[in-house]
C-alpha cells in the first residue's frame, strides 16, 4: 500500500494538465470557472479535443478503444481536468451507453457506435424514466412492439436529460407484456431524427431547460438496434446503473466546489471583515473539507479494489449518496456565503448567456439557483432512499 | 393563559384564508407574478377595504388597533397561497417605522394613505458589504442648508419599484458599523437622483438596487431622530421578522400538506409510496418541525411587544433560528419526496420551497440569528 504517486504517475499528470492546457478552448475553461452554463457546441469542442487523444473514454479498456488506465491514472485524470476547470465528461455516450454496447452488443453495432462515441462526435441522451416509473423503474411500459424486421414504439419517457440535444437515445423498452416485469424489457438504440419522436422541455426550479419528456408514436426502430438479447435489458440496464453510481460521487468537482466556496468566503465582508473569519462560518467549511476527504478516500479505495477486478458493486452506492450530499451542502453553504445578495434572479444571465451586469458579484446570482437545481443530485440515478435500500439488502443482509 | 383566537381574530383568519383560496389558486399565482407590477392592484384595494392595511396599527394612527398577532395571521396564510402583494415592505416595515418613529405630520401624509391603499413603502438598509448587520451602513447623508443630500447605494430593496415612499437609512455621522449616527429619511420614490436597477427576486417578488446621487430632502424627511435611528430600525425589522415567521409557517403547512398527498397517491413498487417507512419518517419529522416553528412564530408574535428591549430580540431572534431550520426541513424534505416532480418549475412544491429558502436569508439567517440569540440569552 503506497499512498505517494509514482515517478511515472506524476509524469502522467504533468502530460495531462499539458494536454488540457493546449487543448481546452479558453472561453469554455471561462465559463466552468465562473459557473457559467455550456452549449451544446462548448461541450462538443472539449470533447472532440480529449476524444483526438483517446481519452474521452478514460474509463474504457484497450481492447475497446479506451486507453486503459490504472485506477491510479483516472484518478489524476478526473483531478487534473476539474482543477483545469474541463467541463466534466458527458456521461451518456462514453460512461452509460458505451460500456453496454462493447460488453452486450452485436459486432455490427459496435463497429457502428463506438468509435463515434470514443471521438465524441454524437451525442447520446438515457430513456429509462417514466412519468409512471421512477424509483420503480421495472414498471415500465413504453412498448417495443416486433413486426418483421423492426419495432413499433410507443410510449414516453421522462427526466430526459440534454436530449434536445441528442442525436441517439438509448431506451429501456417493454418487449413482452406477458412476462415478469424485469424479464419483458429489452435495450433498444433510437436514432433521434427518427419520425414519431417529440421533445418536450420541462422547466425546472431555477427556470432552466435540462430535462425533457419524450414521447414516441409509433417510431419504427430496425431489430439490429436491439443491444444483446430481447428481454434481457434489465441486466443491461443494472450493469448500467452500477457504472453511473461510481461516476455520481463526483469528487474532483466537490473539491473544486468547496475552494470556490473558500474563496467567497474569503470575498465576502461580516462586520467588515472577511466572512471565513467568522469562527461559525469557517468551521462548516472545514467539516465539509472533511467529508470530501473521507468521499476521495471512499472512492480510492473502491477504485482501487476494482483494480483488483472486483466489478463496481454495492459500495459504489455509498458513494452516491455521500457524493450527491455533499454536492448539495456545497451550494447550501455557498448560499449562506453570499446572503441577501442571492436573492436577484437574472434568468437573461443566467439561461440566455446575456451581457447584462450581474446584481452584485457574478458568483452571487448563481449561488440560489445551484442551490435549488442541485436538490435533483439525491434524486437522480436512483433516490438516495433507493440506494440505501440496495446496501441494506446487499451489503447487510437485512 | 388561553393561546386561542378571539372571534375578531378566527374572523380575520377566515377571510384572509378565503382571499387566498380564492384569489390565489397556484396558475393564478403565476400570472401576478409575470404581471409589469408582480402583484396586482385590485388586490391591494381589497386589502384596504377589508381593514387588512390598518388591522394591526393603532386606533390614533388610523388604524383598527390589533397588533403582531393580527399580523401574524395575516402573514400565516400569505404564507400558504405565496402571495406576492408587497404587505411586508408597506405595511409591516413601512408603516411600522412611521408608527413606531413618524412624527404627527409624517403619519398623515404617508401613514393614512397607506392604510387606504393608497401608498406603497419599501425600506432601503442593505448595502453590498452589510450582510445581516443593520448598523454597517455607509450611505452618506450630510446637511445642506435646512435639508439633507444622501448619496450611496442600497442594495435588494424590495417593492422599490412600486413605491411612494422608500425609507433610507443613512450615516449621518460615526464609524462605519456605528449604531450611533444612523438616520432615517423618508425618500420620494420619484426623487431627482435616485435610479433604480429593478429585478425579479428568486421567490418571483421585486427589488431593486438603489443609487442615490445628490438626492435632496428636507428636514421633515428624518423619521425619528438624527443620528438615532437604530433602535427604531431593529426594532421595525424585529417585528417584521415575527411577520416573516408566521408567513414561513403558511408555507410550512402548505408544502407538507402537498406532500403529504403526494406520498399517499403516487404509488411505485405497487403502494402509494407513503407505506414506506423511510418516506413515513420523514414526513413525521416534517411535521413535527413545522409544529416547532408554529410554536417559536407564537411565542414571538406575543412577546414582540414587551417593554424589556432584550425579550423583544430574543424572541424575534429565536423564532428566525427554528424558522430556518424548519423551513429547511420541510423545503428540502419535501422536494427529496417529490422525486424529480420536486424539482420542476409546474409544482408548487418548489416555489414553497424557494420562497422558504429567501425568507431564511431575509433580515439575517439562522446563524446570525443563534449568534444574536446567544449574546443576548449568555450576556451577563
Amino acid at each position: 500500500m503506497d499512498l505517494a504517486f509514482t515517478p511515472e504517475e506524476r509524469a502522467f499528470a504533468d502530460e495531462v494538465r499539458a494536454y488540457v492546457r493546449a487543448n481546452l478552448p479558453a472561453d469554455v475553461r471561462d465559463k466552468v470557472a465562473s459557473g457559467k452554463h455550456l452549449t451544446r457546441d462548448d461541450h462538443m469542442r472539449w470533447q472532440q479535443a480529449l476524444g483526438r487523444k483517446g481519452w474521452l473514454v478514460y474509463t474504457w479498456p484497450k481492447k475497446h478503444g479506451g486507453p486503459g488506465f490504472t485506477p491510479a491514472q483516472r484518478y489524476i485524470f478526473e483531478n487534473v481536468c476539474a482543477e483545469e476547470n474541463a467541463p466534466g465528461i458527458v456521461p451518456f455516450g462514453t460512461k452509460m451507453v458505451g460500456p453496454v454496447i462493447y460488453t452486450f452488443a452485436s459486432d455490427e453495432l459496435k463497429q457502428k457506435h463506438l468509435p463515434s462515441i470514443r471521438e465524441g462526435k454524437m451525442w447520446w441522451c438515457q430513456g429509462y424514466s417514466e412519468p409512471g416509473s421512477g424509483s420503480d423503474l421495472a414498471s415500465l411500459r413504453t412498448r417495443a412492439e416486433r413486426q418483421g424486421d423492426h419495432y413499433v414504439v410507443n410510449g414516453s419517457k421522462t427526466w430526459n436529460t440534454l436530449g434536445h440535444w441528442a442525436d441517439w437515445i438509448f431506451c429501456l423498452v417493454r418487449t413482452d407484456p406477458k412476462a415478469k416485469p424485469q424479464e419483458g424489457i429489452s435495450f433498444l438504440l433510437i436514432d433521434m431524427k427518427t419520425p414519431g419522436i417529440t421533445v418536450k422541455p420541462i422547466v425546472m426550479v431555477d427556470g432552466g431547460h435540462e430535462v425533457n419528456e419524450i414521447f414516441f408514436d409509433n417510431v419504427k426502430v430496425p431489430v439490429t438496434n436491439l443491444v444483446g438479447k430481447e428481454g434481457e435489458g434489465w441486466t443491461y440496464a443494472k450493469f448500467l446503473l452500477a457504472n453511473e453510481r461510481l461516476g455520481i460521487a463526483a469528487v474532483p468537482q466537490s473539491k473544486r466546489g468547496v475552494e470556490a466556496l473558500k474563496d467567497i468566503a474569503r470575498a465576502e465582508l461580516d462586520g467588515g471583515k472577511p466572512l471565513i473569519e467568522n469562527t461559525g462560518f469557517r468551521e462548516k467549511i472545514a467539516d465539509l473539507e472533511l467529508q470530501v476527504t473521507a468521499l476521495e478516500y471512499t472512492e480510492l479505495r473502491v477504485l482501487s479494489a476494482m483494480a483488483q477486478g472486483d466489478a463496481p458493486g454495492a459500495e459504489a452506492s455509498g458513494l452516491k449518496i455521500r457524493g450527491s450530499e455533499i454536492q448539495q451542502r456545497i451550494t447550501e453553504l455557498t448560499l449562506e456565503a453570499v446572503g441577501e445578495y442571492a436573492a436577484p434572479y437574472l434568468p437573461g444571465l443566467l439561461w440566455q448567456g446575456s451581457n447584462e451586469a450581474p446584481v452584485g458579484p457574478e458568483y452571487a446570482h448563481l449561488a440560489a439557483p445551484r442551490y435549488f437545481n442541485t436538490r435533483k443530485t439525491t434524486i437522480y440515478g436512483g433516490s438516495n432512499e433507493i440506494q440505501k435500500g440496495i446496501i441494506s439488502k446487499m451489503v447487510l443482509g437485512l | 393563559m388561553d393561546l386561542s383566537y378571539s372571534d375578531e381574530q378566527k374572523a380575520l383568519q377566515e377571510g384572509v384564508e378565503r382571499f387566498v383560496r380564492e384569489k390565489y389558486v397556484f396558475d393564478t399565482r403565476r400570472k401576478i407574478a409575470a404581471s409589469e407590477r408582480g402583484w396586482l392592484p385590485d388586490n391591494w384595494a381589497q386589502f384596504a377595504e377589508l381593514g387588512w392595511l390598518g388591522m394591526s396599527f393603532s386606533e390614533d394612527d388610523g388604524g383598527l388597533g390589533g397588533g403582531a398577532l393580527e399580523t401574524s395571521i395575516l402573514m400565516e396564510q400569505f404564507g400558504k397561497g405565496l402571495v406576492l402583494e408587497p404587505f411586508l415592505p408597506t405595511v409591516v416595515l413601512g408603516g411600522g417605522l412611521l408608527a413606531a418613529g413618524g412624527s404627527a405630520a409624517q403619519k398623515q401624509a404617508l401613514l393614512a394613505p397607506m392604510i387606504e391603499g393608497k401608498k406603497q413603502f419599501a425600506l432601503a438598509w442593505l448595502e453590498r458589504q452589510s450582510r445581516y448587520n443593520l448598523a454597517d451602513v455607509s450611505l452618506k447623508a450630510t446637511k445642506e442648508g435646512a435639508g439633507w443630500s444622501l448619496s450611496g447605494h442600497k442594495g435588494v430593496v424590495y417593492n422599490a419599484a412600486s413605491a411612494d415612499t422608500i425609507f433610507v437609512l443613512a450615516r449621518t455621522s460615526g464609524g462605519a458599523r456605528d449604531e450611533k449616527g444612523l438616520t432615517l429619511f423618508a425618500v420620494d420614490g420619484k426623487a431627482k437622483g435616485l435610479s433604480r436597477r429593478d429585478y425579479p427576486t428568486q421567490d418571483s417578488l421585486r427589488a431593486s438596487e438603489l443609487t442615490l446621487d445628490k438626492v435632496s430632502v428636507g428636514a421633515d424627511a428624518v423619521v425619528g431622530a438624527v443620528d438615532g435611528a437604530f433602535p427604531l430600525v431593529e426594532g421595525t425589522v424585529d417585528r417584521a421578522i415575527v411577520a416573516l415567521c408566521a408567513e414561513a409557517v403558511g408555507c410550512m403547512d402548505a408544502i407538507n400538506a402537498a406532500t403529504l398527498e403526494y406520498i399517499k397517491t403516487r404509488k411505485q413498487f405497487g403502494v402509494p409510496i407513503g407505506k414506506f417507512q423511510v418516506l413515513q419518517h420523514r414526513m413525521v419529522d416534517c411535521f413535527t418541525n413545522a409544529q416547532e416553528a408554529r410554536s417559536m412564530a407564537l411565542m414571538a408574535a406575543l412577546k414582540i411587544d414587551d417593554a424589556d428591549a432584550t425579550v423583544r430580540a430574543k424572541a424575534a431572534s429565536g423564532a428566525k433560528v427554528q424558522i430556518g431550520k424548519s423551513g429547511k426541513f420541510c423545503g428540502q424534505s419535501a422536494v427529496q419526496m417529490h422525486g424529480g416532480m420536486g424539482v420542476t418549475d409546474e409544482l408548487s412544491v418548489s416555489h414553497y420551497f424557494k420562497r422558504l429558502t429567501m425568507i431564511d436569508l431575509m433580515f439575517g439567517n439562522q446563524q446570525h440569528h443563534l449568534t444574536r440569540y446567544s449574546n443576548l440569552a449568555m450576556a451577563a
